[in-house]
């Protein structure tokens, strides 16, 4: 009630609702909540220096790495063939993007179960939803400014030529946001996996290390074994890498994936199909409590 | 033994306000008389009965401390009352509602503080109690609590630089910041200096001039006989003994026992008339200097009690 409220003094039961302490004060709204937790979540992670730097330097460090070892190099075949700091720029974009959203997230999740923080959660009236919510806003935080150093150094200090089109950051868009969600609910997915907020990279990592390597994005998709590119294609990096290759490789550069084209119906097929699988599996599976708690 | 209800003592602290267990209290009005009641909880894991047929009444106000051996039950019990886990059988109350099926209302009207966390390292006091307060409807003011836990000049310390006890007074300012109406205190003062204890027991005492109602569970006798209106001994998965801290066990537990040291021996005597027997040890046992060697009266602690009632449901 502020002083504007033209109610006189004769109601006096209208201002009462302002006394502190009424038992049953309405319960704050699910939406400010996830705001509150994703401020608390992103102060908690721009204060993990080391996890800052890694998150931010790894695709970016990753892409100088190949682009001065295969330096003046080209990458391509049957003359299509582009320099090569520029067809792994997609792959280097895919993997941060399921580095913020899957790996970290899945790590972040078990060793806040360790912890004792979803524990303590669990107690007060925060919804999950908002928890999630919390969760999802600061991946996508940290997707985009991680893509957009990427971008930044790649054009800048590798004269990669980024897309001028309305329709390839279209592309960008989507791909970028339905990758990230992907992964987000995966990553929720997954925390459930490792025991202990210690083995949880133990267990992440090699898992991401796996398909990075089998998704094009330490090398050229292409190149695999055959037999490789379909096992890969089961999974969801491969698809979002490929969707990059369509927004930042030119055209004919499509003759060169494995279908022929860029198949954008069948990478958002694939994404979504993990986004539901996920959502499933991360609701059914997830545990405020340590698994040892019995 | 088993369930005893303690008996009226006039004048012994405040009232231990047990439902008397032959007529059934008044009909439940709007806000239930009872924080908690429990009738025949059982939980297993596997093959073993951690907690086998539990009774427990926490009245409104009421400062209950729960004691028992390790694995006796006292922390499956307690997660089940705060909703953190499923029970196998038995009526579970708590604040009106069964905890298994309650929601955000609900939680809104309990505290916990559990041991062992060690989240919100890179946040600072102020900051986290600061944001826990705006999950709550009407919370206390974030730092007037953190004034009363005595972390005041500590406000803009990283929760990672805390000391254990510090560790410990900050879970206790999450735990009452929404200022619940039932507060779970799990071993709360572990860690502390003798001094932060009794800061600490003020700060519960007030909590319950405020209305709130504490469940306590500790391994500190000396704290369930400083704090706790009731006392409920859990061993097996079962309430053994209850009481105040100053009747538990009855009469015959709290025989005093006077000891002293005669011809070079140790002896000790339990007798409900102390001093008659010390008078008559200054006729018979006295020294040349009119002094009875190591002369001592002693009342059973709480704990003497407490590990005699043990002794006495294993036997």
């Amino acid at each position: 009630m502020t002083a504007t409220a033209p109610v006189p003094a004769q109601h006096p039961s209208v201002t009462a609702p302002a006394a502190p302490a009424r038992p049953r004060a309405p319960l704050p709204g699910v939406l400010r909540l996830g705001l509150v937790r994703a401020g608390v979540e992103l102060r908690q992670f721009a204060r993990e220096r080391d996890a800052v730097v890694f998150v931010f330097a790894y695709p970016i460090l990753l892409l100088a790495v190949f682009a001065t070892v295969f330096g003046g190099d080209t990458q391509g075949a049957d003359g299509v063939e582009v320099d090569f700091a520029r067809y792994f720029l997609p792959g280097m974009i895919a993997t941060g993007v399921m580095l913020t959203s899957f790996q970290t997230l899945a790590i972040s999740i078990a060793v806040e179960r360790d912890d004792g923080t979803l524990r303590r959660l669990r107690a007060t009236p925060l919804p999950a939803t908002s928890y999630f919510l919390g969760k999802v806003l600061l991946t996508l935080a940290t997707s985009l400014v991680q893509t957009a150093a990427l971008l930044a150094v790649a054009a800048l200090a590798y004269d990669v030529p980024l897309p001028s089109d309305a329709g390839r950051w279209a592309t960008f868009a989507w791909v970028f946001v339905l990758g990230t969600a992907t992964g987000t609910v995966c990553g929720v997915a997954f925390s459930s996996l490792p025991r202990s907020g210690r083995s949880a990279s133990a267990v992440v990592t090699p898992v991401v290390l796996l398909l990075q390597f089998v998704s094009g994005v330490f090398f050229a998709f292409y190149a695999l074994p055959g037999w490789l590119q379909s096992v890969a294609s089961v999974f969801p990096l491969k698809w979002l890498a490929q969707g990059m290759r369509s927004v930042f490789l030119p055209d004919d550069m499509a003759t060169l994936e494995v279908g022929g084209s860029w198949q954008h119906g069948a990478t958002a097929a694939v994404l979504v199909a993990w986004l539901v699988t996920g959502l499933v599996v991360g609701v059914r599976t997830f545990r405020w409590r340590r698994r040892d708690d019995g | 033994m088993t369930t005893t209800t303690p008996a009226p003592s006039p004048g012994a602290g405040p009232a231990p306000a047990t439902p008397p267990p032959s007529p059934p209290p008044s009909p439940p009005a709007s806000p239930p008389a009872a924080a908690v009641r429990v009738r025949g909880l059982r939980k297993t894991y596997g093959d073993k009965r951690a907690v086998d047929g539990l009774d427990l009444d926490i009245a409104r106000g009421e400062i209950v401390a729960v004691l028992g051996p390790n694995g006796a039950g006292k922390t499956t019990t307690v997660e089940v009352l705060e909703g953190f886990r499923d029970r196998d059988g038995g009526e579970v109350s708590v604040l009106g509602a069964d905890p298994a099926r309650a929601g955000r209302a609900w939680r809104a009207r309990i505290g916990v503080v559990a041991q062992d966390s060690r989240d919100q390292a890179e946040l600072t006091v102020a900051e986290s109690v600061r944001h826990t307060a705006r999950y709550y409807p009407a919370p206390r003011d974030p730092d007037e609590v953190v004034a009363a836990v005595g972390l005041a000049d500590k406000a803009r310390a990283r929760v990672r630089g805390l000391s254990g006890g510090q560790r410990r007074r900050l879970d206790v300012a999450l735990g009452i910041v929404g200022r619940p109406e039932l507060l779970f205190l799990d071993e709360p003062t572990t860690g502390f200096d003798p001094q932060a204890r009794r800061v600490f027991w003020d700060l519960v005492r007030s909590l319950r001039a405020d209305g709130t109602t504490v469940l306590l569970t500790t391994h500190d006798l000396d704290e369930a006989a400083h704090l706790a209106d009731r006392v409920v001994v859990v061993r097996d998965g079962r309430v053994v003994a209850e009481g105040t801290p100053e009747t538990l066990g009855g009469p015959e537990a709290r025989v005093p026992v006077v000891s002293w040291t005669a011809g070079g021996v140790a002896r000790s005597r339990r007798t409900t008339s102390p001093t008659a027997l010390v008078a008559e040890l200054a006729a018979t046992a006295a020294g040349p200097d009119g002094e009875v060697a190591d002369l001592r009266v002693t009342r059973p602690s709480l704990e003497d009690v407490y590990l005699g009632l043990l002794q006495e449901a294993d036997a």
